[in-house]
């Protein structure tokens, strides 16, 4: 509190001072779509670009939620009132490349000047925001990768000191978890987006495609593939396990989700985002010892880079020259290496290029606690240079096929239909959004 | 003698209309017809530009049998959750019109749910409602996975027709009660002297006189139903588990603000509007026959 009060009084005496130059400077709006704690972090962001020079002055605006987000910026964008720069998930990525409403990044950066090192972006997370040239559009901001989360005093238990490295080791642990008396070895959810962690991700890491031409990146005409590979038994395992007790479902609709399940220390193994680590090293009951892990794969598989999430900054069109120069100013400096340490240190995000990775462990950042393991989301993302199929998505109508995957995953566990069917219905169904959407194009082609 | 007030000039009359008219066309008729021009293209979101595709939109909603199972199921939810807001609404209002302990209260209390927006009152339904933290855990302790709305659909469909009869609740007591306290008294008390007991007195003379203001209701409710759901679902289900309370107006919140489907959401509102006109007319038709207003 103290400290804020004494940042706002520098800040307000910064403003004084500066008085004679503030006419002058250059405002540009940003808009986001983070909220609660989140939203303060960004707010700080902002706070320390426009306390960090003299020309330009950022207002930061929070919409309340990604979808809000895109949707207020889409109506202003109609109304001639949109934001500069404004925050797009990583699901919009599609339906913003084709809307020939954005300035891309690179050039953007190009013609105010600044060279920025593309090739030092993390491969994982660079390739979701690039076109298929290669050339990055949008500037990766928050970014996260799931991880395996696992309780290590229940482990030590059952005799081991380290998280399963394969779905194999990982059943056969979970079972030795069940006999040594825990309720609930592993726990899902299948109730809103998980279809990133349970197919997005499992996908990628394993090598197989969620849908053809590499995942989209080649054509609107993508098809999606999933119901023929690995995906299908990975959810027939986990089915099987589900019904012997193995695995768990934990929703906000019963109370408890999966991370407040294992922060409580009633479930052992859980899969989520990075961004999770400070909430559960905030929460956790006192005597809980647990680590992070890469995602298990199954055995004989080659492991691949896992995929980034969360959101990218996208310069829209239709502002000045000045502005244009403003935002690449802010995108800079959202970019340097001591940005990337304040952001990474106050939320859960990873640091999205080399320089800043390597600049944050040449500060300790992950040598203690509560830091340490989020070192292993970039490992995670690092696994192997991006392959065709380990790029990213690039689908239309993203949103929707995930709302078809989380229904298709309610019938399989509320045991209404069979795995084969209910992923089939998926695949069905998520292509029918797949030629809306090609139609609503028709004629356009990605980047 | 002409004593009707008359205006000198013939556009006066039209001069008084015009704001109301702007109004109406501002808000209702331009994007109705919006909606029509859209739901027969595929728009882009960005503004992009469009196609027109004909009814396109529509063959492809009215083809796809999940759509029909979220119209009936809409019904579901319109029939229980005007039967739960109305028949609890009455009992309450009849309550107070008896002047029960603590009726002075109740009158003013009663309304408050309906003054409370969706997500807040979904998301403390959701609390109540959670199957092994909430109020009705205890319910599970006894049965264990009687009560489980994050998988059993016809439990997450209970819940949200619970929350959103909830608010409507008050809002039914308050036109019952106006309705029944617009009875004349001379009625009842002369029933009363007759020997008629409350219940009978109900029966035979307030419910009768009632039937306008039920009427109504009916209309409201359903129509209400059909159209304000979608916080509530969002909030509690998102629809789910398993589509068993996608709605239809959620199913248009969701591809059109959550996915940007912005034409495949205006055929469905059109489909919807199309179906609450019809449904009022039938109302109108055949129910309002056995009302009696005098």
């Amino acid at each position: 509190m103290k400290k804020t009060l004494l940042a706002s009084a520098a800040l307000a005496a910064l403003m004084i001072t500066t008085g004679a130059q503030a006419a002058e400077k250059t405002k540009f709006d940003f808009w986001f779509g983070l909220s609660g704690d989140l939203e303060k972090r960004v707010q700080e962001v902002c706070a320390r670009f426009n306390a960090s020079q003299n020309d330009y002055e950022v207002v930061c605006t929070s919409q309340g939620n990604y979808d809000a987000a895109l949707q207020n910026t889409i109506a202003a964008f109609r109304a001639g009132k949109q934001p500069t720069v404004v925050q797009v998930y990583d699901v919009g990525t599609a339906t913003m490349m084709l809307s020939d409403a954005f300035v891309p990044a690179y050039e953007l950066m190009e013609k105010n000047g600044y060279k920025i090192d593309w090739k030092d972006y993390i491969g994982g997370i660079a390739g979701y925001y690039a076109s298929s040239k290669g050339q990055m559009f949008s500037f990766p901001f928050n970014s996260s990768t799931p991880l395996l989360y696992w309780n290590k005093t229940a482990f030590e238990k059952i005799g081991k000191t380290a998280a399963p490295k394969t779905w194999e080791e990982a059943h056969a642990d979970a079972e030795a978890l069940k006999k040594a008396g825990y309720e609930c070895p592993i726990a899902i959810n299948v109730s809103q987006n998980e279809s990133w962690q349970l197919l997005e991700q499992f996908s990628a890491i394993h090598g197989e495609p969620v849908a053809s031409k590499n995942n989209g990146y080649d054509g609107l005409d993508a098809e999606l593939v999933f119901n023929k590979t690995k995906f299908v038994k990975y959810i027939k395992d986990l089915k099987a396990w589900y019904d012997a007790g193995l695995v768990k479902i934990k929703s906000k609709d019963q109370g408890q989700d999966m991370v407040q399940a294992f922060a409580a220390g009633d479930c052992q193994m859980i899969m989520t985002s990075v961004g999770d680590h400070g909430t559960v090293g905030r929460t956790a009951k006192e005597d809980l010892s647990w680590d992070v892990a890469m995602l298990p794969v199954y055995e004989g598989t080659e492991r691949k880079n896992s995929l980034v999430g969360g959101a990218s900054l996208w310069t829209l069109k239709g502002k000045s020259p000045a502005e244009y120069k403003a935002a690449a100013a802010f995108l800079a400096f959202v970019a340097e290496p001591e940005s990337a340490l304040f952001w990474s240190t106050v939320t859960g995000y990873v640091p999205v290029t080399e320089s800043g990775f390597a600049y944050m462990k040449s500060h300790g950042f992950y040598d203690k606690a509560p830091y340490k393991g989020r070192e292993v989301a970039i490992a995670s993302l690092t696994a192997t240079p991006p392959t065709p199929l380990t790029r990213g998505l690039r689908l239309g109508g993203f949103t929707q096929i995930r709302a078809e995957v989380g229904n298709g995953l309610q019938e399989i566990f509320s045991g209404k239909s069979d795995v084969q069917t209910a992923i089939d219905g998926m695949v069905t169904r998520g292509n029918a959004i797949l030629r809306r959407f090609e139609a609503t194009y028709k004629g356009k082609t990605l980047p | 003698m002409e004593k009707r007030a008359t205006f000198g000039h013939w556009w006066i009359g039209i001069a008084f209309a015009i704001p109301q008219i702007i109004l109406i066309f501002t808000f209702f008729y331009w994007p109705a017809g919006q909606a029509v021009y859209w739901s027969m293209t595929l728009q882009q979101p960005w503004g992009g530009g469009n196609i027109w595709v004909g009814l396109d939109n529509f063959r492809q909603i009215l083809t796809d049998p999940l759509y029909w199972n979220s119209v009936v199921r809409s019904f579901v939810f319109a029939l229980f959750s005007t039967l739960l807001a109305m028949g609890i609404g009455l009992v309450l209002a009849v309550f107070v019109d008896r002047e029960l302990a603590g009726s002075k209260v109740y009158r003013v209390v009663m309304i408050w749910p309906y003054g409370i927006a969706a997500p807040a009152l979904a998301l403390a339904f959701r609390f109540m409602l959670a199957p092994e933290a909430g109020l009705l855990a205890f319910v599970n302790r006894l049965w264990p996975g009687l009560w489980d709305p994050g998988l059993d659909g016809t439990d997450a469909m209970i819940a949200v027709i619970v929350a959103f009869s909830w608010k409507y609740v008050g809002y039914n007591f308050v036109f019952f009660l106006s309705a029944l306290q617009g009875i004349p008294k001379s009625l009842t008390e002369a029933a009363a002297l007759d020997g008629a007991g409350w219940i009978r007195r109900l029966r035979d003379i307030q419910l009768p006189m009632l039937t306008p203001t039920v009427f109504f209701l009916l209309v409201i409710d359903i129509t209400e139903s059909f159209q304000d759901s979608f916080g509530i679902v969002d909030i509690m289900t998102s629809g789910g588990p398993a589509r068993a309370t996608e709605l239809m107006v959620y199913k248009i919140y969701f591809d059109g603000f959550r996915g940007l489907d912005y034409s495949g959401a205006a055929a469905q509102s059109i489909i919807l509007m199309i179906l609450i006109v019809a449904l009022t007319v039938l109302q109108f038709r055949f129910i309002e026959r056995r009302v009696h207003y005098k």
